[in-house]
């Protein structure tokens, strides 16, 4: 009854508490799921309680918060959620992935390689990555702990079968630091290499599904494949249309109804900051040059 | 892998037995479902397991394959490196992987026995990726070589069994079953809910698989014709006791206890 009206972060301290602690646990079990006693958030599901709560646990006033969804960080999931902690939190929030210590990720890891002191969250709906596979969770669980893992070789399988090709695209099942398969939430398997080694810590929240998993900084991620079927990051054979850049994630964009399409960069600070350093593409809008001029 | 093992079990000849039920029992509360059954089961040997409806076939049959932990008694298995140990003591992750590779167990309901979503060379190949199995092109030249072994068209690999025929089905799962070369099968009421014709190829071709791979079976069946047809010695149950045992052709043509007389004579005469 006397709690008070307003806590740093949303979260009181009790619940962040019991977040941390099972971030701690996940932390040293690598991509092992962690149960944790998720909260009801000012937003619905799917649209990454299970990321805020566990930034709302890690936050301090000192840190710096970025938050993007599919890459972008003007959408309206990303701009909410930043403003919702700058509100609640009262801390900065930056658009640039070099400044940030706090990344918030829907889908995507940044091009820019992150540092050791930097956190990535990442919002998952569904982090069991045999679930389609074996509804039964008391299964699933078993499975995990008995490191039975031929399952999800099955689900590669299938896709061979039938496209003749490994056609997962995207929640590309990993195999974290040779013991646990996890799911790295819907991010594209591009992104799969940039999470072996990486020296950022990497954590996953899945709000409606209550479970919480890691990979510490610097651990082995390996994207399960067959031998005679490798796994392969895939991306458009295109240079990003604004920014000229070969090796980026790209997104498909639908210009008319002719046909029409441009490929430009997912990360958006990654393609402004190439605008900004002068890089150009085939489509690159004028005000970008004047912006990009202006500054230098 | 699994052919190294094989080799070993050669040399370790078939003069022991496989597996060994002493004096096992299951209560459910008051009820006393299978009562003091003991036997063993020798390399290559099929055993039937006959009785009506409720005589503890089924709970016999899932306390042998380690499913169902007996209120008395033990089970021991002879395990691929030579050494006999009680099924109890062995910790589940090793009774998981003895079953997927030593073992295999044939549903009365392939449903039960099969991923239904999934291909058939998936079905087929799920046991040999659970073992480590990591090259796409040599399971499926392992899963379509074991379609054709039980008679399934190698065109239809990549069908569902949610597409297959009731018949078709069941020798999937005995195909998915046999892919590790397994050396003991359990199987409970394989040809229930299949029509004549159907269940006479299924036999001819277990017992053919039988006798070609040296398997030891046990099966469960209330359908005296099949136990005829494939086993060489036959268990009479009946209220949970083991009331008859003897060779097959003994015990089917010269049925001593009243109720195998009685299950004998209730076959209709061709």
């Amino acid at each position: 009854m006397n709690a008070p009206a307003y806590n740093f972060a949303y979260l009181d301290e009790q619940t962040k508490r019991m977040i941390r602690r099972a971030i701690l646990k996940a932390i040293a079990i690598p991509g092992y799921q962690v149960p944790f006693a998720s909260r009801e958030m000012p937003m619905p599901y799917g649209w990454g309680t299970g990321g805020v709560q566990v930034t709302a646990a890690i936050l301090g006033p000192q840190d710096v918060l970025k938050v993007i969804d599919q890459g972008s960080d003007d959408t309206t999931n990303a701009i909410s959620i930043r403003k919702f902690f700058a509100k609640t939190a009262g801390v900065a929030t930056t658009t640039a992935t070099a400044e940030a210590t706090v990344i918030q990720t829907r889908h995507r890891i940044p091009e820019r390689a992150l540092n050791e002191n930097q956190v990535l969250v990442y919002q998952v709906p569904i982090p069991e990555p045999l679930r389609f596979l074996e509804p039964r969770e008391t299964e699933t669980r078993r499975m995990h702990a008995l490191a039975e893992y031929g399952l999800m070789h099955v689900k590669l399988y299938e896709d061979i079968a039938r496209f003749g090709h490994i056609a997962t695209a995207y929640a590309y099942p990993v195999r974290v630091n040779a013991r646990y398969v996890m799911d790295p939430s819907p991010t594209p398997k591009f992104d799969n290499p940039k999470m072996d080694n990486c020296p950022a810590l990497q954590l996953f929240g899945a709000g409606r599904e209550k479970r919480i998993y890691a990979i510490p900084p610097y651990t082995q991620v390996v994207s399960l494949d067959f031998e005679d079927h490798p796994f392969e990051p895939y991306r458009f054979n295109a240079p990003c249309a604004l920014c000229g850049a070969e090796n980026s994630y790209l997104d498909e964009i639908v210009t008319d109804d002719k046909g029409g399409r441009m490929f430009v960069c997912s990360d958006t600070d990654y393609c402004e900051g190439r605008q900004a350093a002068g890089h150009y593409g085939s489509l690159s809008a004028a005000p970008y040059r004047e912006k990009a001029g202006s500054h230098g | 892998m699994v052919d190294q093992d094989l080799a070993d079990l050669d040399t370790l000849g078939s003069d022991q037995p496989l597996l060994v039920a002493q004096s096992l029992s299951k209560s459910f509360g008051r009820i006393a479902a299978c009562r003091d059954v003991s036997f063993a089961l020798y390399p290559g040997e099929v055993l039937a397991i006959v009785g009506e409806s409720g005589s503890g076939k089924s709970t016999l049959l899932q306390m042998l394959s380690g499913q169902l932990a007996p209120s008395a008694g033990h089970v021991s298995y002879r395990m691929r490196d030579g050494v006999t140990r009680d099924l109890t003591t062995l910790g589940e992750a090793e009774r998981r992987f003895l079953f997927r590779t030593d073992w295999g167990f044939v549903h009365q309901d392939p449903a039960q026995g099969l991923r239904m979503a999934v291909s058939a060379g998936a079905n087929v190949g799920e046991r040999l990726m659970a073992v480590g199995w990591n090259h796409y092109g040599r399971i499926r030249e392992t899963a379509s070589d074991w379609l054709t072994r039980v008679e399934i068209d190698v065109a239809r690999i990549d069908d569902a069994p949610r597409t297959y025929s009731g018949g078709m089905r069941q020798r999937l799962q005995i195909a998915r079953n046999l892919v590790t070369e397994p050396r003991l099968v359990f199987m409970d009421e394989p040809t229930g809910g299949l029509d004549v014709s159907v269940q006479a190829r299924l036999l001819d071709l277990v017992r053919s698989l039988v006798a070609e791979l040296h398997l030891a079976v046990i099966i469960v069946t209330h359908d005296l014709a099949v136990a005829r047809l494939l086993s060489h010695r036959v268990m009479v149950m009946k209220g949970g006791r083991v009331i008859e045992t003897g060779l097959t052709d003994q015990v089917l043509d010269d049925p001593r206890e009243p109720y195998t007389q009685l299950l004998v004579s209730s076959i209709l005469p061709p």
